[in-house]
C-alpha cells in the first residue's frame, strides 16, 4: 500500500525524524492559513498524488507571498498532473502539502527497503541525492552504499556509522543522523514497511539535517497487523473497478486493452494475458479469482469484467484444482444471469469436476464459445479481435 | 527416483483440523501419501480420519517419526509454524500458506541459515512425486509417474497445466516442486536443479518462472556452467505493466528490474530451450525432449 508524502512525514515526526514545518490542505483556504503560521517566505506547495516525478511536472512549486500561495493552490487542486511514474492519463490533485522553504546546503539520498535475495533489511545512502536513484543505480552503483542488516539480529551502531561515513556528513550533523537512523529502521519494522525512503534528504546552510522529502510503502501482506493504518487509504488514488474487486478479495488490475479475462491463479493469469497479446488482442485486465474462489467470488468477478466498457470480448481460462470447475460454472452463469453477456465469451476449463462444469454451462442456454485447450482458446481469442 | 519426497516420507500437517487442512489432507491421503500426524494446538488427542494429531510438532516426531512437514497454517502464525518444525528437527518443510508477511518470512529465512532444513514455499502449491506422495495442493490424476522429467515453479495452477500438456504428450514427471511466488521463499529454482542434476532418472528439467525479482537470471547463469541436462523455460508476464503487484507478492517489476524481457533473453543465452506460447508448450517439450 502506498500513502502520500504528508502522511509519511506524519510517521516520520511521530519517530522523531526531522521534516520541515508545514501542513496539508484540502483547500485554498487552509493552504493559505497554513503557509501564514510559517515562520517565513518563500513556502513551498507540493501536489499529493500516490506517484513521484512531481518536480518535473509542476506539482512542487514555490510561492512567496500569500498571493502567491493562493494563486499556485487555485490552480494545482483540481488540476490532472502527469508525471513519468502517472501514466498519459495522470492523477487528478485532490490536496496539497504547504511547507516552509529551507536554505539547502546539500541533498542527500537515504532509504530502507526489504531485500528479497538476500532476506536482509538494506540501508541505501548516496551523496547523490535528489536525483532519479534508480538512474544513479544504473549508471554509477558506486554512489549507493548498502548496508545489509539481519532482520532477527537488528540495526547496530556500525550500521549507522557505515551510512553516515558514506553520506560524507560534517560533525556538526553526525550524532544527530546517529541518533535518527535507528528510529528510521523501527518504523520500518514497526509498520511492515517495504520502502521508507527519503530522497532528498537535505543538509541545511545551518548543518540541520531534514527530510525535505518522504515516501513510504507497506506490504500488503501485514496490513492485518496495522488496522490503524487502513485510515491512510486514498480510494480516489484507486480505480474504481479496482476498488470493488477489493470488496470480494479479489486479484483484479484493470489495464488498457480490450479482452477481458478471469482465471484461477496468478501465474497462470498472466500467461493467459500474454496468450491473448499473442492471439493479437490486447488484455484490458488481470484478474485471479484465487485458488479456492466461491462461486459469488466468480460472480463478482465476471460481474466486474463485463461492467468494463472497453472490453470485447472475454476469456476464462480455468484450471480445477481447489476451486472446481463446477463452481466456476455457477458463478459464471449466475453473473450472466444477473447481468446479461453483451459480448462473446470463450471458456476453457480442464482439472476437477470439468464434466460437471461443461454441462452446467452446456444447460444454461447461454451463448458461450467453448475451447477443448489453450491452443483452441488463443485461436478463438485471435477470431474475437479480427 | 525422485527429489525430497518419496514413497518412504513420512508427512506430519500442521493445521490439519481446519477447512483446507482437512481437505488436503484427504487427498494426499487418497493419492497414496504417508500421513502419519497432524498437529493443531488445544486438538491433541483428536483424530482427523484415524491420523492422530498433536498438540505440537514436538510430541508428534517424537511419536510418529514424522520426517516432513506440510503447513496450512493462517497467515500470521505460518512462520512460528515453520520455526516449529525446523525446532522439532524436520528435514523438510512444505509451506502452502499464501499472504505471509515478507519481515516474518525473511526472519524464516535468516533463522532457517545453516540448519539441516529444506523449506518449500511459502504460497506454494507444494511438491509432488508422482506415483509416490504428495505433499501439497496440486490435482494428483494430471501427473504421470516414473519421470523422466522434472518440473520447477513459482505458480500454481500454471505449474498444472504444464504437467498436464507434459502427461497429454505422454511424457511423466519424476518430481514437481512449486518453490512459491513470495518474493521471500526457502528452496531456490538453483537448490531443486542440483537435486535433479544427480537424480538419475531425471533426463531434463523445465522451469515456469514469471515477472519479478532475478530468481530466473540467477538459474539461467547457474544451468549455463553446472547443469548437464535439457531445461526448457517459461516465464509469464511478457503483457504485465511494471510497478504493478500482478497476484503474488513476488511479481512486480520495479525499476526496470524483473521483466520477463529480460529473463527470457538471460535463459536463452545459457542454452534453455524458451518457449513463449504457453498453448504449445506441451509439444515444444516433446521436441526438445525427444530430442534429448
Amino acid at each position: 500500500m502506498k500513502i502520500h508524502e504528508y502522511q509519511a512525514k506524519g510517521l516520520f515526526r511521530k519517530y522523531e525524524v526531522p521534516v520541515p514545518d508545514g501542513g496539508v490542505a484540502f483547500d485554498v483556504e487552509t493552504a493559505v492559513e497554513t503557509a501564514g503560521r510559517l515562520s517565513g517566505f518563500p513556502v513551498v506547495v507540493k501536489a499529493q498524488i500516490h506517484a513521484g516525478g512531481r518536480g518535473k511536472g509542476g506539482g512542487v512549486q514555490l510561492a512567496r507571498s500569500l498571493k502567491e500561495v493562493d494563486q499556485i493552490v487555485q490552480k494545482m487542486i483540481g488540476t490532472t498532473l502527469v508525471t513519468h511514474q502517472t501514466g498519459s492519463q495522470g492523477r487528478r490533485v485532490g490536496k496539497v502539502l504547504v511547507e516552509e522553504g529551507l536554505a539547502i546546503a546539500e541533498e542527500l539520498y537515504l532509504s530502507i527497503i526489504a531485500d528479497r535475495s538476500t532476506a536482509k533489511i538494506v540501508v541505501m545512502a548516496s551523496r547523490a541525492g535528489g536525483m532519479d536513484i534508480e538512474t544513479v543505480a544504473a549508471k554509477t552503483p558506486e554512489k549507493i552504499v548498502k548496508v545489509y542488516i539481519n532482520p532477527l539480529d537488528g540495526i547496530r551502531a556500525y550500521h549507522c556509522r557505515q551510512a553516515a561515513y558514506a553520506l560524507g556528513l560534517p560533525k556538526e550533523a553526525m550524532k544527530p543522523f546517529l541518533a535518527m537512523l535507528p528510529r528510521l529502521y523501527r518504523l520500518f519494522v514497526d509498520y511492515d514497511c517495504s520502502l521508507v525512503e527519503i530522497n532528498p534528504l537535505v543538509l541545511t546552510a545551518g548543518q540541520r539535517l531534514v527530510a525535505l522529502d518522504a515516501k513510504i510503502n507497506f506490504d500488503d501482506s501485514a496490513l492485518f497487523r496495522h488496522p490503524d493504518l487502513l485510515e491512510y487509504r486514498d480510494l480516489t488514488e484507486e480505480d474504481p473497478l479496482e476498488i470493488e474487486a477489493s470488496k470480494y478479495n479479489l486479484n483484479y488490475i484493470n489495464l488498457d486493452g480490450n479482452i477481458g479475462n478471469m482465471v484461477n491463479g496468478a501465474g497462470l493469469a498472466m500467461a493467459t494475458m500474454d496468450l491473448i497479446k499473442r492471439a493479437g488482442g490486447e488484455p484490458a485486465n488481470f484478474l485471479d479469482v484465487g485458488g479456492g474462489a466461491s462461486t459469488e467470488m466468480v460472480e463478482n468477478g465476471f460481474r466486474i469484467i463485463l461492467s468494463d466498457e472497453k472490453v470485447k470480448g472475454i476469456l476464462i481460462n480455468i484450471f480445477g484444482g481447489i476451486l472446481r470447475c463446477d463452481v466456476l460454472a455457477e458463478g459464471v452463469v449466475q453473473a450472466a444471469k444477473k447481468t446479461g453477456i453483451t459480448v462473446p465469451v470463450v471458456v476453457r476449463m480442464e482439472g476437477t469436476n470439468v464434466e460437471e462444469g461443461r454441462r452446467i454451462l452446456a444447460e444454461s442456454g447461454l451463448n458461450l464459445i467453448t475451447a477443448v485447450d489453450l491452443k483452441d482458446a488463443a485461436a478463438k481469442v485471435a477470431e474475437l479481435v479480427a | 527416483m525422485s527429489i525430497f519426497v518419496n514413497a518412504k516420507t513420512r508427512v506430519l500437517v500442521q493445521g490439519i483440523t481446519g477447512k483446507e487442512g482437512q481437505f488436503h489432507t484427504r487427498h494426499c491421503v487418497a493419492y497414496g501419501t504417508r500421513v502419519v500426524a497432524g498437529v493443531t494446538p488445544g486438538k491433541g488427542g483428536q483424530e482427523m480420519d484415524c491420523i492422530p494429531v498433536f498438540n505440537t510438532v514436538q510430541e508428534a516426531v517424537d511419536r510418529t517419526g514424522a520426517d516432513c512437514s506440510l503447513i496450512f497454517v493462517p497467515p500470521a502464525f505460518a512462520a512460528e509454524a515453520v520455526m516449529e518444525a525446523v525446532d522439532a528437527g524436520i528435514r523438510t518443510v512444505v509451506t502452502i500458506t499464501e499472504g505471509i508477511p515478507v519481515l516474518d518470512m525473511m526472519k524464516v529465512k535468516n533463522y532457517l541459515s545453516g540448519k539441516p532444513v529444506r523449506l518449500i514455499g511459502p504460497n506454494c502449491p507444494g511438491i509432488i512425486t508422482p506415483g509416490e506422495a504428495k505433499v501439497g495442493i496440486m490435482p494428483g490424476p494430471i501427473h504421470k509417474p516414473g519421470g523422466p522429467i522434472g518440473v520447477i515453479s513459482r505458480s500454481g495452477t500454471l505449474t498444472y497445466e504444464v504437467v498436464y500438456q507434459l502427461t497429454l504428450q505422454g511424457i511423466g514427471q519424476t518430481t514437481c516442486i512449486g518453490i512459491g511466488g513470495d518474493p521471500v521463499n526457502g528452496t531456490t529454482f538453483i537448490d531443486c536443479l542440483e537435486a535433479f542434476e544427480t537424480d538419475p532418472e531425471t533426463k531434463g528439467v523445465v522451469i515456469v518462472g514469471e515477472i519479478g525479482g532475478t530468481a530466473e537470471e540467477e538459474t539461467a547463469r547457474f544451468i549455463e556452467t553446472r547443469f548437464s541436462k535439457p531445461v526448457v523455460g517459461f516465464i509469464a508476464g511478457l503483457t504485465a505493466p511494471p510497478g504493478r503487484r500482478m497476484g503474488h507478492a513476488g511479481a512486480i517489476i520495479s525499476g526496470g528490474s524483473g521483466t520477463a524481457e529480460v529473463k527470457i533473453a538471460a535463459m536463452r543465452k545459457s542454452g534453455i530451450h524458451v518457449c513463449e506460447d504457453l498453448g504449445t508448450l506441451g509439444e515444444f517439450c516433446a521436441e526438445v525432449f525427444g530430442r534429448a
